[in-house]
């Protein structure tokens, strides 16, 4: 009993005795236990949940392009018992490792078979272009694919020294080569055949130049060549709509009354490629009259010439001062392509463009990378009476204006190998092929477009802790990527069209995450202000607690040095 | 931001509710003067200017025919490529001198009638044709009847679009000029159709994009800087509040009016260099009957229209350059050469505006066209800064002269308000010219002299064209009063209730016109709509209709449109309590202190014309043309702004939160460091220790040798 009561006042001496030190622990355990994670709660931002697994892959990018090729052998071109043995496919794959992040593969799957019956009538025309024609008719190929016709070395569908005739849908005729004929394995047939397919396949679908740089947004521009980058610069980075502008300037509306009529030049002329692009853009067309218009560089006059000239060299400047009166587009944030057509004023007229060495340039015309084009129509302004009505003949400016806007657009025009022939490209001012090729290199670019904005976004996100995620934007990215990768899976299929949609809707996407003012609310809040809120609080709370801590931590260390000393 | 605010909230409130209770020193100011902004000194004097004579149909036909001659003149420009027209000019011009024997058939007759109609109501085409008390369908029909009215002859040249400049010059009877530019574009196309392909010529690209991306059916913006006195001054020819305004009908075909709204707000800040992009939800009101479209259409419904005013908006040159870009000519030629903007805006007033809206096409008004009208009103101080000396000329007033018209316009032309000098014994305008045209401008006959810019010959040896006008007389005429003026301030003292008194005078001195007052006042200020009271001539006046539409709080303003009847020759003041808000310290502007601006009141009435006033004027017409006082001029359209009201609100002092924060923090630092140290610090009794005058008694003991005590 005694011993109970004094083993009980033990313990309570001993609480009395460790008091202090209960009590800080206490005090400390709050402060971590409830002070802390309702300090952490109230101060977190919102983050909402980044599918940042599937960034980071897409982040590695290896991009497969399929192209399908189907090669028509003609009578004469096969003996019969090639026939029998030729193979139904045939798969060809290159790799390319363009850098660490990116590698591309093309996949060829060629499909071999015989003409029908009908593809022969065709082939038998007397030219090229109908032959072209009517195998057209008889079968519709699907965008990406090419089908190549070979014909017979004797033909006389292809013109005399040419190989290869591109047509202007999706088809080419391709003479059998001499060794043909005199080569009895099947296998080197295919093989000389190989090399002429490859070649009319970079011309038709796609180069690994021009892949390459349509990836220069993620991939540093390293040993490409100069000129290649100067096309790569000239058209307009790949939007999912373009505003065409025709402006045309009068500098001097009192001698001369221009009457232009733009609005059936541009449904004859413009209209019909532009909605043979429509898969590729989304395109409005605009056009508008200036007055008092001036150059922003005064024309010298040449005396052998007996005219005003601008230089090459001048033509940078030209632009600024008509710019502010062009007026960017008040109804949507989509590149403008604009195209002026300045018809000088009498005291300055003719005005030619000379380029460096002084030459006249016969269109008397030059366009201005990723901004558009400008031309120079001279007036004959002989009239007694001014203002004098001057009807522009729109023929010969859209003759200068289309091939500027098939250039802007990235159509490229690159010149054919030897022994290739190019069709003319038919009333729509641009072939299938050709929109084909527009397009593969355009997907590829909006999903390179893509990927770099979603990973920096994420990368920004990552490092940047104050910014707020709202639900909408992790939406967005989501979606994003969801688009994404069906545009790189259907890329891998040669699906091209839907590769192309899939593509457009995720460059669309990620800009708009990208961009989204709410991402902005939190981002300039400076540390020294939060800091300068929470010290007056924190310093006086945390350092009795701190020292006691420490105080309490160095007792204890002495006290099994003090238990030693007591035994020895 | 907003998660680390509130915890910076949390955390000083539950300090505050820790240790001490801390009080947000809010200032009150003690506000004990009504913050009257402006008030008008009324004249009291009774005006008996005869009004002038007015241009009738029923006039005598010699003045008629001279009037023709005149008219002609100054319309030979507008189908210069029409070879009837020509025709008809040259017969005009024959009866140019002796007034001849009128040989013409039937239908140069008519032309010539309408000629006179268009040339003396060109004026007043924008304010008349927007009637909104009148019944809908007498509305309607109106509507197209006077947009057919204001309907030059197209020229039946190829040009789709035209594009006409004028330029008028009043001077006021405070001495000030007023001078007031108004462009019209007139495109020939359908928007609505919506075909997709736009073309333009003389119409700015921009505008047409807008347009035609948010369907929109009539736009009216305009920008003013200064407030026009309308006692010292007379009607502007163009009202505008101070500040920005901007209205909107849109199309019926918009599903989403408030996103569509918004994005245009936002597109045209972009165009026009302004903060429109201020407008928002908590500014933006639906006027049930203030503003009736004023193009033809018969879309009333208020769903689609939109109508805010953004009162703090200052005007200057980077609104005038855009505004400029969208002329043809830019300010290249034309009567833009004259739009200086240091001189523009060394001015008492500027107002810029723009106005696009569908017209019709022609009579038939089956098809209709886009009319854009861009205004100037500026009203010049050049009495003060002239050394007293009463004379103006274009080069004082803009330093530039007129070289040539813009080569685009169909009609270029300056009117020189003479109606005061009808004899030129009060002021010489020089150079003279023989061009004279009358008007009936806001219900008062006014007289012009007309200088055609189109003509070479208007410009003379020099080549240039500098009107010129000195007074002879040291006072010119008393001013007519206006028949409809209004005021507007704040009364009550503190900083927590107001009232707002809003003076309403009707100075016909005998008859009475309904009025549609329009007031939209800001959410922050709380208006108890049961104070609302009406009294005209000590009498309590009620309004026949009222349309309330309370506030929602940072969502949307109070709007209240009445429609009064105004006694004759009498002041009606309408009053409403109101309380002030306080407002969250985000919500401030940056300079809170400055006081809140509310909009203009809108006063939009019909008021009998002036000349219907004079029914005992017998001298210039004949006795049967005057009995009934009903006349095509009987009453005009007019609508006025008052003045904007600034309103102080509780401010607090913004460091406040910080102080809060800071204080608090010490308290409760001192309040936790004595409690922590009762907790944690253990107490021992000690020994108490001997005192000061013991220990003293003990060291003087010790060496006297006596025995220390203990």
């Amino acid at each position: 009993m005694k011993l109970k009561i004094v083993f009980k006042l033990r313990y309570l001496w001993m609480f009395f005795r460790h008091r202090g030190r209960l009590a800080a622990l206490a005090i400390a355990a709050v402060v971590i236990a409830v002070g802390v994670p309702l300090w952490w709660k109230t101060t977190e931002t919102y983050r909402a949940w980044l599918p940042v697994a599937q960034i980071n892959e897409l982040a590695q990018l290896q991009l497969q392009l399929s192209v399908e090729v189907e090669v028509v052998f003609s009578k004469g071109t096969l003996t019969a018992e090639h026939q029998k043995k030729i193979p139904p496919s045939n798969t060809r794959q290159e790799e390319h490792v363009v850098d660490e992040t990116t590698r591309l593969r093309y996949r060829y799957e060629t499909r071999y078979r015989t003409a029908t019956i009908m593809e022969e009538d065709a082939l038998n025309q007397s030219t090229a272009a109908e032959a072209d024609i009517s195998l057209h008719m008889l079968s519709e190929s699907p965008s990406g694919s090419v089908v190549i016709y070979v014909v017979p070395e004797s033909s006389t569908v292809l013109p005399e020294g040419v190989s290869v005739y591109v047509g202007q849908r999706r088809t080419a005729l391709l003479r059998a080569g001499g060794q043909m004929r005199v080569a009895v394995a099947l296998k080197e047939v295919l093989a000389s055949l190989e090399t002429w397919i490859k070649q009319v396949l970079q011309v038709m679908s796609f180069s690994h130049g021009d892949i390459t740089a349509a990836l220069s947004d993620r991939v540093r521009p390293g040993d490409r060549s100069r000129e290649g980058l100067a096309d790569s610069m000239r058209a307009f980075k790949s939007s999912p709509g373009y505003e065409i502008t025709f402006s045309l300037l009068n500098p001097d509306p009192t001698s001369h009354l221009l009457h232009w009529d733009v609005e059936a030049a541009i449904s004859s002329y413009i209209q019909p490629l532009l909605s043979k692009m429509a898969p590729v853009a989304n395109f409005s067309i605009d056009s508008q009259i200036l007055y008092y218009a001036v150059l922003g560089v005064n024309p010298r006059y040449d005396p052998t010439l007996n005219a005003y000239t601008l230089n090459a060299d001048s033509l940078s400047h030209v632009i600024n001062p008509v710019e502010a009166r062009l007026g960017s587009s008040a109804a949507s944030s989509n590149p403008v392509l604009n195209f002026l057509l300045y018809v000088p004023d009498s005291r300055h007229s003719p005005l030619h463009i000379t380029d460096h060495r002084r030459h006249t340039v016969p269109s008397n015309a030059f366009s201005s990378p990723r901004w558009g084009g400008i031309m120079v129509y001279n007036v004959n302004a002989s009239g007694t009476e001014l203002p004098v009505d001057v009807h522009i003949d729109m023929r010969r400016v859209m003759g200068v204006f289309l091939p500027q806007l098939r250039l802007m657009l990235g159509v490229q025009s690159a010149a054919p190998p030897p022994g290739f022939l190019i069709g003319p490209c038919g009333n729509a001012g641009l072939a299938d092929w050709e929109l084909d090729r527009l397009m593969w290199t355009r997907s590829v670019e909006n999903v390179a477009t893509a990927t770099t904005t979603i990973t920096s976004l994420a990368q920004l996100l990552d490092q940047i802790g104050n910014i707020v995620i709202n639900d909408n934007i992790a939406e967005q990215v989501s979606s994003a990527v969801a688009s994404l990768q069906l545009a790189v899976g259907q890329l891998e299929v040669g699906n091209l069209g839907l590769a192309m949609q899939y593509s457009k809707e995720a460059i669309l996407q990620s800009e708009r995450a990208f961009f989204d003012p709410s991402l902005l609310h939190l981002l300039y809040f400076p540390d020294d202000q939060k800091f300068a809120i929470y010290i007056p609080l924190f310093l006086p709370m945390c350092v009795p607690i701190l020292l006691s801590l420490l105080k309490m931590a160095s007792e204890v260390r002495q006290r099994p040095g003090q238990g030693q000393a007591k035994k020895d | 931001m907003a998660a680390f605010r509130s915890n910076i909230f949390m955390l000083a409130f539950f300090l505050c509710g820790f240790s001490v209770f801390v009080t947000g020193d809010v200032q009150t100011n003690q506000m004990n003067v009504a913050e009257t902004v402006f008030i008008d000194n009324v004249p009291t004097t009774e005006t008996d200017a005869s009004p002038p004579s007015v241009t009738e149909q029923s006039q005598t036909a010699e003045e008629k025919r001279l009037w023709e001659g005149t008219e002609v003149g100054t319309n030979l420009a507008d189908g210069a490529s029409d070879n009837k027209v020509d025709h008809v000019h040259d017969t005009m011009q024959a009866t140019d001198a002796p007034p001849s024997p009128p040989a013409k058939d039937q239908t140069q007759r008519f032309a010539f009638d309408e000629r006179i109609w268009e040339a003396t109501n060109v004026e007043i085409n924008l304010v008349e044709d927007a009637p909104p008390i009148r019944d809908k369908e007498a509305d309607e029909a109106d509507h197209v009847l006077d947009t057919m009215q204001t309907q030059d002859f197209p020229p039946p040249s190829t040009a789709k679009d035209q594009f006409q400049e004028e330029l008028v010059i009043k001077p006021l009877h405070s001495g000030d000029i007023y001078a007031s530019f108004q462009f019209r574009t007139q495109w020939d196309t359908d928007f609505l159709l919506g075909s997709k392909v736009s073309h333009y010529r003389l119409f700015p690209k921009s505008l047409g994009q807008v347009i035609s991306k948010f369907s929109v059916r009539e736009l009216h913006i305009s920008f003013t800087q200064g407030y026009w006195r309308t006692m010292q001054w007379g009607q502007p020819f163009l009202p505008s509040p101070p500040g920005a305004e901007l209205w909107v009908w849109f199309q019926d075909t918009v599903t989403d009016v408030d996103l569509a709204w918004k994005e245009l707000t936002n597109v045209l800040s972009g165009i026009f260099c302004a903060s429109l992009n201020f407008i928002d939800s908590t500014n933006t009101v639906q006027p049930s009957a203030s503003f009736k479209p004023l193009g033809v259409g018969n879309v009333t419904d208020q769903r689609f229209l939109r109508y805010a005013v953004l009162p703090r908006e200052i005007v200057c040159t980077e609104n005038l350059t855009p505004w400029k870009k969208l002329l043809p000519c830019g300010s290249k030629a034309g009567l833009a050469v004259l739009m200086k903007s240091e001189k523009l805006f060394h001015s008492s007033f500027h107002s810029q505006a723009l106005h696009i809206r569908p017209v019709c096409k022609d009579w038939q008004c089956k098809s209709t066209s886009w009319e854009l009208r861009q205004t100037l009103n500026v009203v010049f101080d050049l009495h003060t800064s002239g050394q007293g000396k009463r004379e103006w000329s274009l080069f004082k007033m803009f330093s530039r002269t007129l070289t040539e018209a813009c080569p685009l316009a169909s009609s270029s032309k300056v009117y020189v308000d003479i109606t005061d000098n009808p004899q030129g014994e009060l002021f010489e305008l020089s150079p003279a010219t023989p061009l004279v045209s009358q008007a009936v401008v806001l219900g008062d006959g006014r007289t012009y002299s007309v200088y055609d810019l189109t003509d070479h010959a208007t410009f003379g040896q020099t080549h240039s064209l500098n009107v010129l006008l000195r007074w002879r007389a040291a006072e010119s005429g008393e001013m007519l009063r206006p028949l409809l003026h209004g005021e507007r301030y704040v009364a009550g003292y503190g900083l927590q209730t107001g009232e707002i008194h809003t003076l309403v005078y009707n100075n016909h001195p005998y008859r009475a016109f309904p009025v549609l007052l329009l007031d939209t006042v800001p959410w922050y200020l709380r208006l108890y709509i049961h104070t609302l009271t009406v009294t005209s001539k000590g009498r309590d006046n009620k309004p026949s209709y009222i349309h309330y539409q309370p506030s929602k709080d940072r969502l949307q303003p109070h709007l209240l449109e009445m429609l009064i009847q105004l006694p004759p020759n009498s002041v009606t003041e309408v009053t409403v309590q109101f309380e002030r808000a306080l407002l969250k310290w985000t919500e401030y502007t940056p300079d809170p202190n400055h006081g809140f601006y509310v909009g203009s009141s809108v006063i939009s009435a019909l008021v009998p014309s002036v000349v219907a006033m004079d029914t005992n004027n017998t001298q210039e017409r004949p006795l049967f043309s005057s009995f009934f006082p009903c006349k095509e001029e009987s009453t005009y359209f007019m609508r006025i702004y008052t003045e904007p009201l600034l309103v102080n609100l509780p401010t607090p002092d913004f460091s406040m939160p910080y102080n809060v924060i800071c204080l608090t923090c010490t308290v409760v630092a001192v309040g936790y460091g004595s409690l922590y140290n009762l907790l944690t610090r253990t107490f021992q009794v000690e020994e108490p220790s001997q005192g000061l005058a013991k220990r003293l008694a003990n060291i003087i003991r010790r060496l006297r040798g006596v025995p220390l005590l203990t």
